[in-house]
């Protein structure tokens, strides 16, 4: 019971503090709404707007759970307050848990902000609901326990952002959401199925065009994998370099 | 029969050929107030890192209430309150919601946390300041408010690095104060400075930790007692006065004492036996160095801490000053 209380207080601390303040909000909201436009922009018709979808909200799930989650615990680094975090009598693993859920929920948030704005523009009709569902948490826990590794990586707010854009630029690029994958270059290609975002863009795909690659069997625990093992590295690294 | 609290066997931590806390052994009594006294990098806040699991000792034994605790520090942060050198609160948050938010951490229900927060609050006098943000906080107001949430678990020891550190006057008399009333009520309390006169006037004992050593241990007095006989006086002469030309034959002159530069100016003559002035000043002014006070100083815990420790004043107050810095 105590940690659950621990649990639920940092979450909502962290929901409160960082999350829910209106200057992430809009970003948010901008954010995707941005994306969206520009490639509005240059389709031509209803349906690519739905051609685009999948990537714009894979997109808006990446950065905005990477910026916040890296930006955050390092700031708190700096601040010390993570110190409080370490010294109280919560396990790490559920202090990173609680630390990681609000980004979670933050990205899966901010994956239905494009969803709303295409609304406007194209019938969202034949769409595998469930599997978006499943698809946006999945991108979620990667894309967050991402920042959560570059977080711990770092020890200064700038290095976090640069650090993340060394990970998300390449990411959006080699993912499949502007070029096919089956289109890259033989080594590109083998570098894109290390990248998680490859096997959750691609279910989107599947799940509102239908025109993924990758079977559902292999991106689901594909992306599971890439989780634990993120959150491990990310684990080993706190209690390595933060608990010298 | 006094209780252990806190009792520590052979504490060792190194950083790669760095020997930072070297086979450290101590114990801290129930309901004692417990110094770690020494200069800045003489290894007071590695050590309190590791006993409160922010360092992994390399070897030795931590034991809270006689248990073994060293490989599974975490479970004994229950019963650990931490208050480290630099406030570490959220500074987003006012300070009620930083007290609750402390007290979740231990699993505090919310009735109760904010019952306890409430009260904190009125007994350290920051109830009507603490409605800001504590980003605007000063920074005695920061540390009062970071020993409040140290200890709103009400747990069996707190640790507090460098308390006074870097506040103003007003504000450290007020934490000192604190501190004194808490150990009153029952806390016992392990904090760690560089302020002699400080861990005199709080301590019941006191260890002297130099390059992470522990060279002596034990209450204020027992400290005292290699000085208590000792008698000082310190002369101040003009300062235009260089005291290099008389070293030697002070030495040769007065061998039953020994001597200390203060200053320039200043020195202590140092004598286990009874001094009479007037040799001295006979010296002096045989010399033409020219007196402008002399008095006799009781010997102090810096006293203590210099002959055992070897580390000169004006190192301390270095170091005083650059933590202030």
């Amino acid at each position: 019971m105590k940690t659950v209380i621990a649990f639920w207080n940092i979450l909502l601390k962290d929901m409160r503090n960082y999350y829910l303040k209106p200057p992430n909000i809009s970003w948010g909201i901008i954010f995707p709404f941005a994306w969206m436009l520009m490639l509005f922009l240059k389709s031509q018709t209803p349906v690519d707007v739905r051609t685009i979808l999948a990537g714009v909200m894979a997109m808006s799930i990446l950065f905005g759970t990477t910026s916040m989650l890296a930006v955050t615990i390092t700031f708190e680094r700096r601040s010390r307050s993570f110190e409080r975090l370490l010294l109280s009598p919560i396990s790490l693993t559920w202090l990173m848990l609680a630390k990681t859920l609000g980004a979670i929920l933050f990205g899966i948030v901010n994956a239905f902000v494009p969803v709303f704005i295409a609304l406007f523009f194209t019938s969202l009709s034949n769409i595998d609901w469930a599997i978006v569902f499943v698809s946006i948490i999945f991108i979620a826990i990667t894309s967050t326990f991402l920042g959560l590794f570059i977080a711990v990586s770092v020890s200064e707010v700038f290095e976090a952002q640069t650090f993340s854009n060394f990970f998300r630029f390449p990411m959006v690029f080699l993912c499949g959401l502007f070029i096919p994958v089956s289109q890259l270059p033989v080594f590109l290609r083998l570098l894109s199925y290390l990248v998680p975002l490859t096997y959750g863009a691609d279910l989107l795909k599947i799940a509102i065009n239908r025109n993924g690659h990758i079977a559902e069997a292999i991106s689901f625990p594909v992306l599971l994998a890439f989780s634990v093992i993120l959150f491990l590295i990310s684990k080993r690294n706190i209690q390595h370099r933060w608990i010298y | 029969m006094n209780e252990h609290i806190l009792k520590v066997d052979n504490l060792t931590k190194k950083f790669n050929d760095f020997l930072a806390v070297d086979s450290l052994n101590f114990s801290v009594i129930r309901n004692e107030i417990f110094g770690f006294l020494g200069p800045n990098g003489a290894g007071k806040t590695t050590t309190i890192n590791m006993l409160t699991g922010l360092a992994r000792p390399t070897s030795g034994s931590i034991y809270f209430r006689e248990m073994d605790y060293t490989a599974h520090i975490k479970k004994a942060q229950e019963i650990i309150g931490i208050v480290p050198d630099d406030s570490n609160l959220y500074e987003e948050l006012d300070a009620f919601q930083n007290l609750c938010f402390c007290a979740s951490l231990y699993g505090i229900r919310k009735s109760e946390r904010e019952s306890r927060a409430r009260s904190l609050l009125q007994q350290f006098h920051l109830s009507e300041a603490g409605k800001k943000p504590f980003k605007f906080y000063s920074k005695g107001m920061k540390r009062k408010l970071t020993i409040a949430a140290g200890i709103i678990h009400q747990p069996s020891i707190l640790f507090l690095d460098e308390p006074t550190t870097g506040i103003d006057v007003a504000s450290a008399r007020q934490i000192r104060s604190l501190i004194k009333n808490l150990n009153t009520a029952g806390t016992t309390i392990f904090m760690t400075t560089h302020y002699i006169e400080e861990a005199e006037r709080l301590c019941h004992r006191i260890a002297f930790i130099v390059k992470g050593q522990i060279i002596k241990i034990g209450s204020v007095n027992e400290l005292m007692e290699d000085v208590q006989k000792d008698r000082i006086i310190q002369f101040s002469f003009d300062n235009d006065v260089t005291l290099d030309q008389f070293d030697q034959d002070f030495c040769r002159q007065f061998q039953q004492c020994s001597f200390e530069r203060i200053s320039e100016s200043v020195i202590r003559l140092r004598s286990s036996k009874a001094l009479d002035l007037m040799p001295f000043m006979t010296f002096f002014d045989s010399r033409g160095i020219k007196i402008i006070e002399a008095k006799i100083i009781k010997p102090s815990l810096e006293e203590v801490f210099v002959k055992v420790t070897g580390i000169e004043r004006e190192l301390m107050r270095k170091d005083k000053e650059s933590k202030k810095a």
